[in-house]
C-alpha cells in the first residue's frame, strides 16, 4: 500500500467564534490525486487556507498529520520547506521584487531546510528554462515583477509554473480554474498533470467539474456545511454535472 | 502557529551595529557657544581673517533667528550652550603626514565600520575623505586624483591651499541667512570635505566622506563643497555612523554643489547616524541643509540619498535649476522604525528655460515612526518650458506610524509641466503570507518587499552602494515584524 500523505481527521475550525469545518477526514496517499468540489461557502477554501497555515483561523478540535508530523504546529515557511504548496486562488502582486529571483530565494529555502546546496543564478536559469516549456508560459513574465499587471490567466499559469520549480510532495490547488477560458484551463491542466508523481499527491480544490475533464482525479470528494459528505471516482464528478449539487445532498 | 497581526505589532530590538565608541584622546573645547568659541575654532584652524570675519557674521545673524518649528517632527528644546562645538583627537606630536602616522585606533575605527584608510586595503576604486568628530583624518587616493587635477581634500586643508576657491564659492549656494541651522553651521563649522572637478575631466572613481561622530556632548558640524568646472563630472558618496548614547547629538552640516556648463555632480548619501532605542532615548538630530546650484547650461544635479539612521532628519537636498537645460534630480528612501522620526523631501527651483526636474521619494514607516515628505516644486517666471514630475509612495509597515506628505507647488510660468504622483499602501499580510507560503521567513519576505518598493531608488545608487543601502534597509527594518 502507498504511504500516507496527508491525514486530516475530525476537523474542526472556524474564525471568530463563526464554525466552518465540522468534523472533516481525508486521507491522501503518495500519487494520489483527489478533487474537492462543493457550493460555495462549503468550507473548501477555508480547508486550504488551514493546510497552507494562513493566520486568523482557530482550529478547536481533530488532527492533520503530514508526513508523520503535525501540520498545524509548523509556520507558514516550515511547511512550504516540508514540501506543502498552494496555489493560491487569488494570488497577490507584489510591485518591483522580480519573479525569477523571488523564485530562486524560495527554491533555496527549500533546498537548504533539506540539506542540498543552493543553487546559483546559473543552475536555476537553466531549471527554469526547462519548466517553462511545460506551461507555455511567456518568459517574459520572469522578467516582470510577481504577478504585477498579470491577467488572470497569467498568474494561474504562475502559479502552477512555482509548483513545477518548487516540486511539493502536497500541492492543492485552490479553484485554480476559476476566471480561466477553456484554452488556459487545457494548458493549466497539462501542466499539472506532467507535474503527477509517483511520491506526490495533489488535492484540487474546484467549484466546477469541467477542470476534471483534463485532471482526471483518482477521487472525487463532495464537500457540503464543513465536511465531506460524499466520496467516488471521477463518475462522481459527472453525476454532479448532471444532477447538480442538491441531489447529491438530499441523498 | 505565529500570528502575521501579532508579530507585525511586535516593536523593534534592532540591534545597532555600529554603536561602539572609540577610546582615544580627544581634545574638545568646552561646551558653550560665543564669538570667543568661533575665534577659539577659527584660530585653531589657522584660518584667514575673512573666514573668521564670515562666521562671526553668521553667528551674530543666527542670534537673532527664531528657532524654526514648522517642521512635522516633535524634540525638547536644544541647549546650545551645552553642545561642545570642537573636539578632536588628540594630535600625537604634530598633524598626521601621511596615514601611516595616524592614530592605529583611528584606522581601526573605519575598518570597523568597513572603510579601510590604509593603502592596501583600500576600497577599489573610491577614494575615501574620513571625517572623526570635528576633523578629517586622512583622504586616499589623493595622489592619483591630483594627476587629473582633481582636489580633494579635507575643508580645511582647502581653506589653507586653495582659498581662492573656497572663497569664492563658500555660501554661494546656501548663504549663511538661508535657515537657523545654516547659520549655525557657518558660525561653527569645523570640517567636512572639499572636491573641485577641473574642466571637460571626469572623476575616474567614485569620491566618498564617511563621517563619524564619536565624542560625546558634542556636535558635528561639517561643511561640504563641491564644485564641477564646465564638462566636469564626478560622483560622491557619504556614509554616517555614531555610537550609542543616551543623550541626543546634534548634526547640523551644510553641503553646496556647483555645477558649471554642461557638468554633472552626482551626490549620494547613505546616512545611519545612531537612531536612538526603541524606546525613542539617544539618537542624532540630523538638521542638514544641502544645496545644488545648476549654475551653467546643460548641467544636471543628481542627490540619491537613503536615510535610515538618526532620531530626527529633518534636510531637503535641493536644486537650484539656473542654467537654461539644466536638470534636477532626487531619488530618496527614507525608513523610519521605533520612536524616529523624518522630515525630509527637496525642492526644485526653476528659473532657466526648458528646465527638467524629477522627483522619486519612497517613505517607509515601521515601529511607532512618523515619515513626512515636504516637497517644493517652484516655476519661475522665466523658466519656459519647465518640466517636473514627482512621485511619492509611502508604506506602512504595522498600525502604530505613521506616512505624512506636504507637497508645495508654484508655477509662475504657463508653459509649465507639472505632474505629482502619490500613493500610500500598507504592507500587506497576504503579501508576506504569500512569500511564506513559498518558503521564506517573515523577515526575509518584508526585507524583499521593502527593497522591490525601493528599486526606483537603489538603482540610481553606484552598485557597490546599492548592495550596502539594500542590506541596511534590513537591518534597519530587523525585527518590525516576525
Amino acid at each position: 500500500m502507498s504511504k500516507p500523505i496527508l491525514e486530516i481527521k475530525n476537523l474542526h475550525a472556524g474564525v471568530e467564534n463563526k464554525q466552518i469545518l465540522k468534523g472533516f477526514n481525508l486521507t491522501i496517499n503518495e500519487s494520489e490525486v483527489h478533487a474537492l468540489m462543493g457550493l460555495n461557502g462549503s468550507g473548501k477554501s477555508t480547508l486550504a487556507a488551514i493546510l497552507a497555515g494562513r493566520d486568523g483561523y482557530e482550529v478547536t478540535e481533530g488532527t492533520v498529520n503530514y508526513l508523520g508530523k503535525d501540520l498545524l504546529e509548523l509556520d507558514p515557511e516550515e511547511r512550504a520547506r516540508e514540501g506543502v504548496f498552494l496555489a493560491f486562488q487569488y494570488p497577490v502582486e507584489i510591485p518591483g521584487v522580480n519573479s525569477t529571483y523571488f523564485l530562486k530565494a524560495a527554491l533555496n529555502e527549500i533546498r537548504k531546510h533539506h540539506g542540498l546546496q543552493e543553487l546559483d543564478a546559473i543552475e536555476f536559469l537553466a531549471l527554469v528554462k526547462d519548466k517553462i516549456k511545460l506551461l507555455e508560459l511567456n518568459e517574459d513574465l520572469l522578467k516582470r515583477s510577481i504577478n504585477e499587471g498579470f491577467s488572470g490567466g497569467e498568474k494561474k499559469r504562475a502559479e502552477i509554473f512555482q509548483m513545477a520549480v518548487l516540486e511539493p510532495k502536497l500541492a492543492i490547488l485552490d479553484e485554480t480554474d476559476s476566471g480561466l477560458d477553456i484554452d488556459a484551463l487545457k494548458v493549466v491542466a497539462g501542466g499539472v498533470n506532467k507535474l503527477r508523481r509517483t511520491d506526490s499527491a495533489q488535492l484540487v480544490i474546484t467549484h466546477y467539474q469541467r477542470l476534471l475533464n483534463h485532471i482526471v482525479p483518482d477521487f472525487v470528494h463532495v464537500m457540503a456545511d464543513g465536511k465531506i459528505v460524499k466520496t467516488g471516482g471521477k463518475e462522481l464528478a459527472l453525476e454532479l454535472e448532471a444532477g447538480g449539487y442538491e441531489a447529491i445532498l438530499k441523498q | 502557529m505565529s500570528t502575521a497581526t501579532d508579530t507585525i505589532e511586535d516593536l523593534v530590538k534592532t540591534e545597532y551595529k555600529y554603536g561602539f565608541v572609540t577610546d582615544v584622546e580627544t581634545e574638545s573645547t568646552p561646551p558653550g557657544l560665543s564669538e570667543e568659541t568661533i575665534r577659539h575654532i577659527s584660530a585653531k584652524k589657522n584660518e584667514p581673517a575673512w573666514l573668521t570675519d564670515w562666521r562671526i557674521k553668521a553667528f551674530q545673524y543666527w542670534q537673532k533667528m527664531p528657532e524654526p518649528t514648522w517642521q512635522f517632527v516633535k524634540y525638547p528644546p536644544i541647549d546650545f550652550q551645552a553642545i561642545s562645538y570642537f573636539s578632536q583627537p588628540k594630535p600625537k606630536a604634530n598633524a598626521p603626514k601621511s596615514l601611516d602616522e595616524v592614530d592605529p585606533k583611528l584606522l581601526e575605527t573605519y575598518e570597523k565600520l568597513g572603510i579601510p584608510l590604509r593603502e592596501r586595503e583600500r576600497l577599489a576604486g573610491v577614494a575615501v575623505d574620513a571625517i572623526f568628530d570635528s576633523v578629517s583624518v586622512g583622504t586616499t587616493y589623493r595622489e592619483d586624483l591630483a594627476k587629473k587635477g582633481i582636489i580633494f581634500c579635507s575643508f580645511s586643508e582647502a581653506v589653507q591651499e586653495h582659498p581662492e576657491l573656497v572663497k569664492k564659492y563658500l555660501g554661494s549656494v546656501v548663504p549663511y541667512t538661508d535657515n537657523y541651522y545654516a547659520a549655525l553651521n557657518s558660525a561653527v563649522f569645523t570640517d567636512g570635505s572639499f572636491c573641485y572637478i577641473p574642466k571637460g575631466v571626469r572623476c575616474p572613481m567614485e569620491l566618498s566622506t564617511y563621517f563619524r561622530i564619536n565624542a560625546a556632548k558634542s556636535g558635528q558640524f561639517e561643511r561640504t563643497l563641491i564644485i564641477a568646472d564646465d564638462g566636469g563630472k564626478v560622483s560622491y558618496l557619504e556614509g554616517c555612523t555614531a555610537p550609542m548614547r543616551d543623550e541626543n547629538q546634534l548634526h547640523a552640516a551644510v553641503v553646496e554643489l556647483v555645477a558649471l556648463e554642461s557638468s554633472e555632480i552626482k551626490y549620494s548619501t547613505v546616512q545611519n547616524w545612531y537612531p536612538g532605542d526603541e524606546n525613542g532615548v539617544g539618537g542624532i538630530y540630523n538638521f542638514v541643509t544641502k544645496r545644488g546650484l545648476c549654475k551653467g547650461k546643460n548641467s544636471r544635479i543628481t542627490w540619491t540619498q537613503v536615510e535610515t539612521g538618526s532620531a530626527i532628519t529633518w534636510k531637503y537636498p535641493s536644486c537650484v535649476l539656473l542654467g537654461d537645460n539644466s536638470k534636477g534630480e532626487f531619488y530618496s528612501v527614507a525608513v523610519v522604525n521605533n520612536m524616529q522620526q523624518a522630515d525630509t523631501g527637496t525642492k526644485m527651483i526653476h528659473i532657466g528655460k526648458n528646465t527638467k526636474s524629477t522627483i522619486v521619494s519612497k517613505g517607509i514607516s515601521a515601529g511607532r515612526g512618523q515619515n513626512s515628505y515636504r516637497g517644493l516644486v517652484k516655476i519661475q517666471k522665466t523658466a519656459e518650458n519647465a518640466r517636473n514630475f514627482s512621485q511619492c509612495d509611502s508604506m506602512l509597515i504595522g498600525s502604530k506610524c505613521g506616512a505624512h506628505t506636504f507637497p508645495y507647488i508654484e508655477v509662475k510660468n504657463t508653459t509649465a509641466s507639472v505632474e505629482h504622483e502619490a500613493s500610500t499602501s500598507k504592507i500587506g499580510e497576504d503579501q508576506i503570507f504569500y512569500c511564506n507560503s513559498r518558503g521564506l521567513a517573515t523577515q526575509d519576505a518584508v526585507n524583499m518587499i521593502v527593497n522591490g518598493f525601493c528599486k526606483e531608488v537603489f538603482k540610481e545608487l553606484p552598485m557597490e552602494f546599492a548592495v550596502e543601502a539594500q542590506k541596511l534597509l534590513g537591518v534597519s527594518l530587523e525585527g518590525s515584524v516576525g
